[in-house]
């Protein structure tokens, strides 16, 4: 059990930078989600956090104590790989007990700690296989047991569901959360999937391009985006971002006129979820409608608006399949509405 | 999901498979019949006639002390020239693997040995080793150390190990280099976090997924000992000194066209032979079973 520091954490390969100044302070049994497209440099960071590349500038704590120089062992740390990385000559039991062996724990205590992890993951009757032999929510499985036999302070996973199917992806999304609250371990958990940043995290991280774009929980994340790439890229369907004018009567969408939340002026980008839409013979947006998905719960209309802006909105219960090709008025909460700069694509508002 | 094409008729097939079993017929059926056929025989002292003796040449050879050295002094050769070329071979891949830039400077100038000849190999670590002008001999000379393998048998054994082991380094050093390059760095990475640092992942962790390659290599490098060092042995000592290296493949040559006993020579071809095929089926039965992990 350790709280993390990031202070200020950068990466350079040669002249080009990564990583652009992280921080974040993690706090004892937190759990941590890190996501971004891919390329953001979302593993990087995780990377450096185990030890496996460097840190090239900025200040790594681990339980308070520095660790930019110690060799991964050293970090009291686990992780979790995408293609979990078991080794493929040992039986399950030995790949969740190699290292406690180096570490030089006596037989009987190894196979004591193997046989709990075992019981706890329900990998009891597996313990003989060989990796090669196992499903890949087993494989998974043995890759978590491996990590906390070892009973580390902090827990690193890099995209380990991404290798398993749709249905296997929610149950051992639900299995990790349920086993990291029960082990109080902080943990860091890097993926490019927006659901399971929503669903596992305390506090997540958005990033883009080498840099967070916000740092939050949940809630506050989807509430009230800081930038327009998180506003993007937390929520589906994704977030409409259209160009608008802020003047003294209200937001100037096209033809349409949005009451102004802030006391602002100029240009501006206006955000709109499509779940917050309502349908509303009044309403001010009007969309000609290209295409139903229907969902069952809800329905997805993708259209375009009068100026040609391609624009999405989800509408609750199965809206009629003949809606294609006609137009729709729509309207939205003036508190649903966020403002972004169009320059910084700083939040406004 | 495998595919098989099925032929109608017997002639299409039977031409496409012709030239293959046309070479083996030339070059491997009919030598090794002749092989057999001879090993039946003596020819008298002169190649005149040749009188049948069953298996009277298989019994001397197995009686005769000479053959049983010459074994002996096989089994020596092949283990030292296989454990020379490869654990050198092993230790410059590691390092190579280790090397982010210039690996592939560092790998090109380790294959080049691989290009001189055994024969042309066995020349050059001669001359180095020659007594009268030999480099390192001379060097040895100076350092107190009296170097001279045309008397010394185990000397002689040394020179022609290395001499045979120093070309194969590159062979070797090829196939380590790629299958370390294939072991997952994931795999390296968890081992690293689960503690291990470089040289207890390599035996824990590495070498055992090299498996397949070690065996496959310790198999070609043992069949390459036993057959292809004759170059090297017929340059650098001719089996000598007091047949301190003549080894299975040299005593054949020396035998049937030094010494004119083709039966014998034949005889000796045929357990070669033997030993060879028993060889192969070792080793395709082991890589069948270990291959896939």
């Amino acid at each position: 059990m350790a709280t993390v520091e990031l202070d200020n954490i950068r990466k350079r390969f040669g002249s080009e930078e990564v990583i652009g100044g992280v921080s974040l302070s993690v706090a004892d049994g937190e759990f941590i989600v890190i996501v971004g497209p891919s390329g953001c440099g979302k593993s990087t960071l995780l990377r450096m956090v185990a030890g496996l590349e460097t840190i090239t500038e900025g200040e790594l704590r681990i339980g308070g104590q520095r660790a930019n120089d110690r060799e991964p062992m050293d970090r009291d740390i686990a992780m979790v790989f995408q293609n979990y990385a078991l080794y493929p000559h040992m039986s399950v039991a030995q790949n969740m007990g190699y290292g406690l062996r180096i570490k030089g724990l006596p037989k009987a205590e190894i196979d004591a700690k193997v046989a709990e992890a075992a019981r706890l993951l329900q990998l009891d009757a597996l313990l003989d296989r060989r990796p090669r032999d196992l499903s890949g929510g087993q494989r998974q499985r043995v890759a978590m047991g491996r990590a906390i036999v070892r009973e580390p302070s902090v827990f690193l996973f890099d995209e380990p569901l991404s290798n398993l199917d749709a249905k296997l992806r929610v149950q051992m999304r639900l299995e990790i959360r349920e086993l990291q609250r029960k082990l109080g371990v902080t943990a860091l958990y890097v993926t490019h999937d927006q659901v399971e940043a929503m669903t596992m995290a305390d506090r997540m991280i958005v990033m883009n391009a080498g840099i967070a774009e916000q740092i939050g929980t949940p809630m506050e994340v989807y509430e009230r985006p800081a930038t327009r790439f998180a506003a993007q890229f937390i929520g589906s369907p994704a977030m409409n971002v259209l160009p608008a004018e802020a003047r003294e009567d209200g937001l100037h969408l096209g033809a349409a006129t949005l009451p102004n939340p802030g006391a602002l002026r100029g240009p501006v980008l206006l955000g709109l979820r499509p779940e917050h839409l309502n349908p509303d013979p009044q309403g001010p947006i009007e969309m000609q409608v290209m295409l139903a998905e229907p969902l069952g719960a809800n329905t997805l209309l993708h259209g375009r608006l009068a100026s040609g802006a391609a624009f999405t909105a989800s509408l609750p219960g199965v809206h009629r399949a003949d809606a294609e090709r006609t137009t729709l008025r729509l309207s939205i909460a003036g508190e649903n509405l966020h403002l972004f700069d169009p320059d910084t694509g700083r939040r406004l508002n | 999901m495998e595919k098989r094409v099925t032929f109608k008729g017997w002639l299409l097939p039977l031409c496409l498979i012709a030239p293959q079993v046309a070479i083996s017929a030339v070059f491997f059926f009919y030598p090794a019949g002749q092989a057999i056929w001879q090993s039946l025989f003596i020819p008298d002292p002169f190649g005149l006639s040749s009188q049948f003796v069953g298996m009277g040449n298989f019994d001397f050879l197995l009686s005769d002390p000479y053959y049983r050295a010459a074994f002996r002094t096989t089994a020596i050769f092949s283990a030292l020239v296989t454990l020379a070329a490869m654990v050198p071979a092993l230790f410059l891949a590691v390092m190579a693997d280790r090397l982010v830039k210039s690996a592939g400077a560092y790998r090109t100038l380790l294959i080049w040995p691989y290009a001189v000849a055994p024969a042309v190999a066995g020349v050059l670590w001669m001359f180095m080793f020659n007594t009268r002008v030999g480099v390192v001999a001379w060097y040895l000379g100076q350092l107190g150390y009296d170097w001279n393998h045309v008397l010394n048998g185990q000397e002689a054994m040394g020179l022609v190990v290395v001499a045979s082991a120093w070309g194969r380094i590159s062979y070797n050093f090829l196939f380590f280099f790629a299958a370390l390059q294939a072991v997952p760095r994931s795999v390296i990475e968890a081992a690293a976090i689960d503690g291990a640092r470089f040289w207890r992942r390599f035996f824990t962790i590495v070498l055992p997924l090299l498996s397949p390659t070690t065996f496959f290599l310790l198999v070609v490098n043992i069949v390459y000992a036993f057959f292809e060092t004759f170059g090297v042995i017929h340059t650098i000592t001719a089996g000598g000194p007091q047949q301190a290296t003549t080894i299975l493949v040299y005593k054949v040559y020396a035998d049937g066209f030094v010494g004119q006993d083709l039966g014998s020579s034949a005889a000796q071809s045929v357990i070669l032979l033997l030993v060879v095929g028993v060889l192969t089926v070792l080793q395709f039965k082991y890589i069948e079973k270990r291959v896939h992990y």
